[in-house]
């Protein structure tokens, strides 16, 4: 048994430790929000907030996750998770729509640290999570709306 | 353009067991998809319990109770906007309000939801607005006629006294919204003929309306095939063979019994399949297997063999494609003369999703959730393989992430692997089978490795004197279902289509092909054969302009007088880029490229700089032709998109092949364009009245030539063996 902390809620899981975060959330908790893309770290559709800090949940087991708070996509909820979501549907972001739960985590987390970020910062933040319909533009776009929206 | 023809049953059946092939037949299905709209999303579950009170006005348009009008979408929505297209435009005949629309995936049924252009039920081709613009729109007038009628009888008003505007219908007097009137209103005779819009009377097509999926795609819905979760369901993640073509010779699943979770290890024709409690054991399942495989009809080439054969086949003629004029002669007395090899590499979708599909059998019926997009194609084969009839096969169609190609696939093939677990495991419970990154871009089924040789030349006064060329490559379609159609007398046209139609005049034009046969699955992959010949035809174009002495549009307008379509969005992407007018930063240079390809006319202006030896684009100036603009936001959506998509492409991505075996595993070797390599993308859609095409591959073509004619002009480099990132390119 592995105690988390996950949306506020502590769950314990009966999944080995070593089990990656993203498969519990999934396949244990029924939680599909964070998406299965490379399992490598590398595109960034399994992002979660773990402290605040987007994590990839594709290669953090849940024995690194003891104690600390998780958020996952279902979970992200505020005045920045509101006005991102808000941003992306003003400016219909999502095409196929895969990765943007995941664009969306760490667009939530750049934005909560840095409320008017610069385009290198948002390159920076965001240059770890793929998207192949490249809704890039518009996440970008998203990512300013967003902000401008925060500031008022 | 295809149109499939009937086999027979046995041919089917037979088909089905055999790796590129396929099938078909028609049936009549069943079974409700997702609802989804701009209030979020439903699961299937409900949506079929709704089926009884819903109002069923015809096979597309449906309205619930609660005054919802469901469009259903008989093409997959895997993110080119389609689902959200064809609900515009059933929406604007039935004097709809956008709020209340709602799209859901129709059931597997090719008389009803057949592709008019293919014949079978089918998304490709950027065709999906093309073939069902009337279509829907009529299916939009006659359930508003209808509504009409059910209201003239309720209130007793001449049904010339009745309009509908945002939804609600009135005679002045009374009103009601189209969920009251619609049990009522179904009952109605359906009108023979309706009268459709004027134009100048759209209310929705021409505008931008938010796409029905936004709100359920940007609140993490579940609304993929990887988030189906049902009772008793099993994952399954299969070991393929690591070389194409070799077979299964022996197992050993000791360690991967041994792993928690894991529940039994089947072999099937494709490979062998680790089934497991969760996707996590299935994985580490598969991980532990130790299988041995038979090599003996494997493909063991590498791409430096097939390079070196590719090479061989290119110094002597293929089957001639086009032949006009003389170009030997008329080159051998040119003033100048460019010959120029080019080298593109196999490329993977890599979409977001990696494939998957469940699937249940159970009481001799199947039922397969996935995201389909060959309904008629996924049904035959899976009935083939289980002995069953199609009409026993149900397909509830999923919101798919991703497809640029991968999932229109002639042997249903990872279908057809689920189908073969179902009946090997033998129990009726459901089981999804799940590719993880490596399975995917290892995978095959990519876009051919192809070789062209060209030689072109240019008279004294500047214009082209021949051309003469030659492709190197897979047969996308030979060997396939799809045949008979596309490959006439050895000539499969998405092996050449953008340089065999070739919009510029030239005198002497010679196009020949061969047709090489590689164990690698190829396929489709967003724009087909424009993807390789449009980065030809451009590049070429550029250099014999630049080496004329002229000026690159110019050069080309001259050469497209026969061609007004293209000439239009040329000369309007270059004016609005500032073409040869607008100062650029030092060190920054403009490219040009002009392409069309499925009836959809694109050109781009690329600002291009060098970055640590490589080109960074800033900025992306795109021109459309696409007929009636229906909904242009979209169309810039996918323009962007199809840039993206290309210019990670020719800038990073490549499939190699050592002794047969793929060398790229994940995103970090198989690279794809990330945020901060995304231009800034301007699109200006060219306004016309003409019937709509489609939008979702012909961004793709001109990006790559564009990019490349600018880093020629930045450091004098031809850029002819893609990815870029394989050159050192300007000394560095």
């Amino acid at each position: 048994m592995t105690l988390l902390t996950i949306n506020g809620k502590d769950i314990s899981v009966v999944a080995d430790p070593e089990t990656p975060l993203l498969w519990v959330v999934r396949d244990e908790l029924g939680m599909t929000g964070a998406k299965f893309g490379c399992g490598a770290a590398l595109c960034g559709a399994c992002t979660v907030h773990v402290d605040g800090e987007p994590t990839r949940a594709c290669v953090t087991p849940i024995s690194a996750l003891k104690d600390k708070s998780i958020t996952s996509p279902e979970g992200l909820q505020g005045k920045v998770a509101d006005a991102v979501r808000a941003a992306w549907i003003k400016l219909d972001v999502a095409q196929c729509g895969y990765c943007q739960s995941g664009q969306i985590m760490a667009a939530a987390a750049l934005l909560t640290a840095t409320p008017e970020p610069t385009e290198t910062e948002i390159d920076d933040a965001m240059s770890g999570n793929i998207c192949r319909c490249a809704t890039y533009v518009r996440i970008r776009s998203a990512i300013h709306s967003a902000s401008t929206a925060l500031k008022a | 353009m295809f149109v499939m023809d009937h086999k027979s049953r046995a041919a089917i059946a037979k088909a089905a067991n055999v790796d590129r092939r396929g099938f078909l037949k028609l049936s009549l299905g069943t079974g409700a998809g997702l609802v989804i709209g701009v209030y979020g999303a439903a699961r299937p579950d409900g949506a079929k319990a709704a089926a009884s009170d819903v109002a069923v006005f015809n096979p597309f348009v449906r309205v619930t109770p609660d005054n919802k009008v469901i469009v259903l979408s008989k093409h997959l929505d895997k993110g080119q906007g389609t689902a959200s297209g064809l609900a515009t435009l059933v929406a604007d005949e039935l004097d709809a309000d956008w709020s209340q629309m709602a799209a859901e995936f129709a059931p597997a049924d090719a008389a009803l939801y057949k592709n008019l252009f293919f014949g079978v039920q089918g998304t490709g081709g950027s065709t999906a607005m093309a073939n069902s613009f009337d279509q829907y729109r009529n299916a939009g007038a006659t359930a508003r006629a209808m509504l009409v009628a059910a209201a003239s009888a309720k209130w007793s008003s001449p049904a010339d006294k009745i309009s509908i505007s945002k939804g609600v219908v009135t005679d002045g007097t009374n009103s009601a919204t189209f969920g009251e009137l619609a049990v009522e209103a179904a009952k109605r005779p359906v009108p023979k003929s309706v009268t459709l819009k004027d134009p100048k009377d759209f209310v929705f097509i021409g505008k931008s309306f938010p796409r029905l999926d936004q709100v359920a795609k940007t609140t993490a819905q579940p609304i993929f095939t990887q988030d189906i979760q049902l009772d008793g369901m099993l994952v399954a993640v299969i070991a393929r063979p690591p070389k194409f073509g070799a077979t299964v010779k022996s197992v050993d699943a000791t360690a991967t019994k041994a792993i928690k979770g894991v529940v039994d290890v089947v072999t099937i024709p494709q490979g062998v399949a680790v089934l497991a409690k969760g996707t996590w054991p299935a994985m580490q399942g598969r991980d532990a297997l130790k299988v041995e495989w038979d090599d003996s009809k494997a493909e063991t080439r590498g791409t430096d063999e097939l390079l070196a054969e590719y090479r061989k086949l290119a110094e002597g003629p293929g089957l001639s494609v086009r032949k006009d004029g003389d170009a030997a002669q008329a080159l051998a007395s040119a003033d100048k003369v460019v010959e120029a090899e080019f080298i593109f590499p196999f490329l993977a979708h890599a979409t977001m999703e990696p494939m998957n599909c469940v699937m249940l059998f159970k009481d001799d019926a199947c039922t397969i959730w996935t995201g389909s997009q060959m309904p008629t194609v996924d049904q035959s084969i899976t009935a083939a393989i289980l002995g069953l009839r199609p009409e026993a096969v149900t397909i509830h169609t999923q919101w798919a992430g991703g497809s640029f190609g991968r999932r229109a696939v002639y042997n249903s093939d990872y279908v057809a692997e689920t189908a073969a677990l179902v009946k090997a495991y033998g129990k009726p419970v459901p089981i999804k089978v799940v590719w993880t990154r490596p399975d995917d871009i290892k995978g095959g089924y990519y876009r051919p490795m192809y070789l062209h040789k060209v030689k072109a030349g240019l008279n004294k006064d500047g214009t082209i004197a021949g051309w003469q060329h030659r492709i190197v490559g897979q047969s996308i379609l030979s060997g396939t279902p799809f045949e008979s159609m596309a490959v006439k007398d050895g000539i499969d046209d998405s092996s050449v289509e953008g340089a065999s139609n070739s919009p510029y005049t030239i005198a002497n034009f010679e196009l020949d092909v061969h047709n090489t046969k590689v164990g690698v699955p190829p396929l489709w992959w967003r724009s087909v054969g424009h993807t390789h010949t449009a980065y030809v035809m451009e590049t070429m174009i550029d250099e014999l302009a630049v080496l004329a002495g002229k000026d690159p549009v110019a050069f080309r307008l001259d050469l497209l007088k026969n061609s007004p379509r293209h000439a239009a969005v040329l000369q309007l992407a270059a004016d609005k880029a500032g073409w040869g007018t607008a100062p650029l930063p030092a060190g920054t240079a403009r490219g040009v490229a002009v392409h069309e390809s499925f009836k959809t006319f694109v050109a781009q202006v690329a600002e291009v700089r060098m970055l640590d030896g490589q080109p960074k684009v800033d900025r992306v100036v795109c021109a459309v032709d696409c007929g009636l603009a229906i909904n242009p936001d979209n169309i810039v959506a996918q323009m962007q998109g199809g840039i993206g998509y290309g210019l990670g492409a020719v800038l990073k991505s490549k499939v190699t092949l050592k002794g047969g075996e793929v060398e790229q595993a994940n995103f970090d070797d198989y690279e794809v364009l990330r945020f901060n390599e995304m231009p800034a993308v301007e699109v200006h859609i060219v306004p016309s009245s003409a019937p709509p095409t489609g939008v979702g591959e012909p961004g793709t073509p001109p990006i790559g030539p564009a990019v490349a004619n600018a880093v020629a002009q930045l450091t004098g480099q031809r850029i002819r063996a893609l990815p870029f990132s394989q050159n050192t390119i300007g000394g560095a």
